[in-house]
């Protein structure tokens, strides 16, 4: 796995002074968010649907190794290959060995997260297999040699007129500035591309265990294309997926659609169990499911972040986040990106490869609100930032971490002692005198707070505290009638 | 009715003023007010850094000071007061987290916590009261503070309390609930995206056309108080126990 570079300050820091980027966002977040509030609020009781899709992850999950073994024979009993990787490595081996077996040249592939993750396209491209995306977002950031910045609107960083000049530059046509004109050239272009793909890709938003079907919902048709015209069809599918029941589907289509863009339903919803049938009309003369673990089970082994796993990513808790509008996806450095990618990212990676990430959040909360599933990120990336300090996942970091520790250890002994707890605010007040400015507040601090006093003046502590002031208070009130002097 | 001040140690060292509201407000309505002056922090500071066990002294600390100024108090009616929706999501919510390999202290904790209130909770909800006999002549509107809002839950109680102060005219901002982008040590860990949540945040506060806005926790109020005097912008910030102790004959 090579492209996770995660560095978050720095990225972010250049986020936030990008114009273009910055109106990107709005529109775009704002659009989700207002479709998904007034898609949630026509549902009577959303909230009890969300507590009973988060009820059945739970379950799911503290079972998934029934309901995977399930999965597998219902996918057999389909008539449908199923396989397991261990890794991303795994998979792509997995998924090129099924090509090479049918002498495959070009693949087809529709919007998949999970092959995003295990950088499929490179692995494909190294072993001399054309693969082209054929979602509109996944085409336009696959034209720009770039990775998806939102769950769901994988090129939510790009303009209208990026994208024209990137049509332009890469397909060697004409400047189109109409969105319906790029659409018709994108389409022309994918017509070939199904038709001479010896295999079709896809992830899986939902793998029934009950029934062995997987579920792709889509807006563009493109998924359907993909998984029913090439000869062969693979999806890869991370473990967390699986749903029990056909039944569940009902109640976890509504969530996903309403939470994602504000639909009642997903223009396209495909249900596949298996292979083409005899009586069916078209479909794939092979099916393969591939199972991606890739870390996950590692999140499963942890009670405190198991519930990371329960996400259906719908991307609500991105066009939610503060930060998230403000900095984009791409400086959560993978994947992932946004209150979900902050908290799956260190975990699927390694806390080591980004243990900044459990920070870059404000502990806001607004996530948590629109979680289909209820996911507690607060709990969870406090549980996180508990876990970088205590590991070695910041070893790098030297001298600043050690100041870190230090200051905090020396927080604590002065907060536990009451008496020096008063002495060190009194010096700190007389400290404080050569940094104060107008009005009275502290314009320009030492290192660290020099972070804060760069676009915000700090505020000066009191030359008399509460607690030096609370006796004079006391007496104040307790001269008879109340209020006598205040 | 007897409460136990727990001021904050962000209110004790930098904003004493906010901890004399919430006394004034609370004699006046008749409540025995307390100061238990062995109280210093919560904890809360380390906890969201990741630092537990610097974290769990503090908590400890606080848990005996409390537990013992609880056990002193005859009175039935006794509750713990905090002006801060922050500190009061760690003693309610997150001390349980914190402390829960710690059988004993969460005994303790029990008794500490469902007598913990945050100061406009304790004041709807406890004394029933939303006219505090306040008078402010002043266009104020709210930010909510995230952990009073989403941790606990209230969003009406601080809004009754200030629609009900005399002479006041109270304007709803836009996106007065997103975060003002303190978030504790994210402000600093971050400062570039800390103060481009802040940007938008002084942005709806002018365009609501308030002359004070008010809020229930003083780490968003000085991060928003922070930006507005270094950018010269004459709106007020203030502590909403430090509006409801206005009586309109203060100076200025």
């Amino acid at each position: 796995m090579g492209y996770e570079r995660i560095n978050f300050e720095a990225d972010s820091a250049r986020a936030v002074d990008d114009e273009k980027l910055k109106r990107a966002l709005v529109n775009v977040t704002n659009r989700f968010r207002s479709a998904r509030n007034k898609a949630s609020s026509e549902v009577p009781g959303w909230d009890e649907l969300r507590a009973l899709g988060r009820e059945i992850k739970k379950e799911t999950i503290e079972n998934l190794d029934r309901y995977l073994l399930m999965l597998e024979e219902n996918v057999k009993k389909a008539g449908g290959h199923v396989h397991w990787a261990g890794d991303g490595e795994e998979a792509c081996a997995i998924i090129i060995e099924i090509a090479r077996k049918n002498n495959v040249k070009s693949v087809v592939k529709s919007k998949s997260m999970a092959t995003e993750e295990v950088e499929l396209n490179t692995a494909l491209e190294a072993a001399g297999i054309r693969a082209v995306e054929t979602d509109l977002g996944e085409y336009i950031i696959q034209l720009a040699g770039e990775h998806p910045s939102h769950i769901i609107a994988p090129a939510v960083h790009k303009t209208k007129d990026d994208i024209s000049r990137l049509f332009s530059e890469k397909l060697g046509i004409p400047y189109l500035s109409e969105p319906e004109e790029l659409t018709k050239v994108a389409r022309e272009r994918m017509r070939s591309e199904f038709l001479n793909a010896g295999m079709g890709i896809s992830g899986a938003n939902f793998a029934v265990a009950e029934t062995g079907t997987i579920v792709i919902v889509e807006n563009e048709g493109n998924a359907r294309l993909t998984t029913t015209v090439p000869r062969i069809h693979v999806a890869l599918a991370g473990i967390e997926k699986i749903i029990p029941r056909y039944n569940d589907l009902s109640l976890f289509l509504t969530l996903l659609a309403r939470s994602a863009t504000g639909q009642k339903s997903s223009t396209y919803v495909s249900f596949i169990t298996g292979p083409r049938r005899k009586t069916d009309k078209d479909g794939p003369e092979e099916f393969h499911l591939v199972l991606l673990d890739n870390g996950r089970s590692g999140i499963l082994a942890n009670e405190q972040t198991r519930e990371s796993l329960y996400c259906i990513r719908c991307g609500a808790c991105l066009n939610n986040c503060p930060v998230y509008r403000k900095v984009g996806g791409h400086s959560y450095g993978w994947v992932y990106s946004g209150p979900i990618g902050a908290i799956i990212n260190p975990q699927l990676l390694g806390i080591d490869k980004a243990p900044e990430l459990p920070f870059a959040s404000s502990l806001c909360g607004a996530c948590r609100d629109v979680c289909p599933v209820k996911i507690d990120f607060p709990r969870v990336l406090l549980e996180l930032r508990h876990e970088v300090k205590e590991s070695k996942a910041e070893k790098g970091k030297g001298l600043e971490l050690f100041i870190e520790r230090l200051s905090f250890r020396l927080w604590r002994t002065i907060v536990t002692h009451e008496k020096l707890y008063g002495a060190i605010s009194s010096l700190m007040y007389h400290l404080q005198t050569p940094f104060r400015g107008k009005g009275g507040s502290l314009g320009s601090l030492p290192y660290p707070l020099s972070r804060w006093t760069q676009d915000r003046d700090f505020p000066a502590i009191a030359g008399t505290p509460f607690r030096e002031r609370w006796k004079k208070l006391k007496r104040e009130i307790g001269q008879g009638g109340r209020n006598r002097n205040l | 009715m007897r409460v136990y001040l727990f001021v904050t140690c962000l209110v004790d060292t930098f904003f004493p003023g906010v901890g004399e509201g919430m006394v004034k407000v609370l004699d006046r309505l008749g409540v025995d007010v307390e100061f238990p002056r062995a109280q210093t922090c919560c904890g809360q500071p380390a906890f969201n850094s990741g630092y537990r066990e610097d974290a769990r002294a503090v908590a400890g600390r606080f848990i005996s000071v409390f537990g013992n100024a609880l056990k002193e108090s005859r009175d039935e009616e006794t509750y713990i007061v905090c002006p801060s929706g922050s500190c009061a999501t760690m003693l309610k919510v997150y001390y349980k987290e914190l402390l829960a390999n710690y059988p004993e202290q969460l005994d303790k904790l029990e008794t500490i916590t469902k007598r913990t209130y945050e100061f406009s909770e304790f004041l709807i909800n406890v004394t029933k009261t939303a006219d505090v006999g306040a008078r402010y002549d002043g266009i104020v509107t709210y930010h909510d503070s995230c952990h009073l809002l989403r941790e606990l839950g209230i969003k009406d109680e601080p809004r009754r309390l200030i629609e009900a102060v005399r002479g006041l005219e109270f304007r709803e901002m836009e996106m007065h609930d997103a975060c003002c982008g303190f978030g504790g040590t994210f402000s600093i860990k971050f400062p570039r995206v800390s103060v481009s949540m802040l940007d938008e945040k002084i942005d709806c506060i002018v365009g609501s056309g308030a002359d004070t806005v008010v809020s229930s926790d003083m780490g968003c109020l000085m991060n928003i108080g922070g930006a507005l005097s270094r950018r010269n912008i004459p709106v007020k910030v203030m502590h909403i126990a430090e509006l409801l102790a206005q009586t309109g004959s203060e100076r200025g």
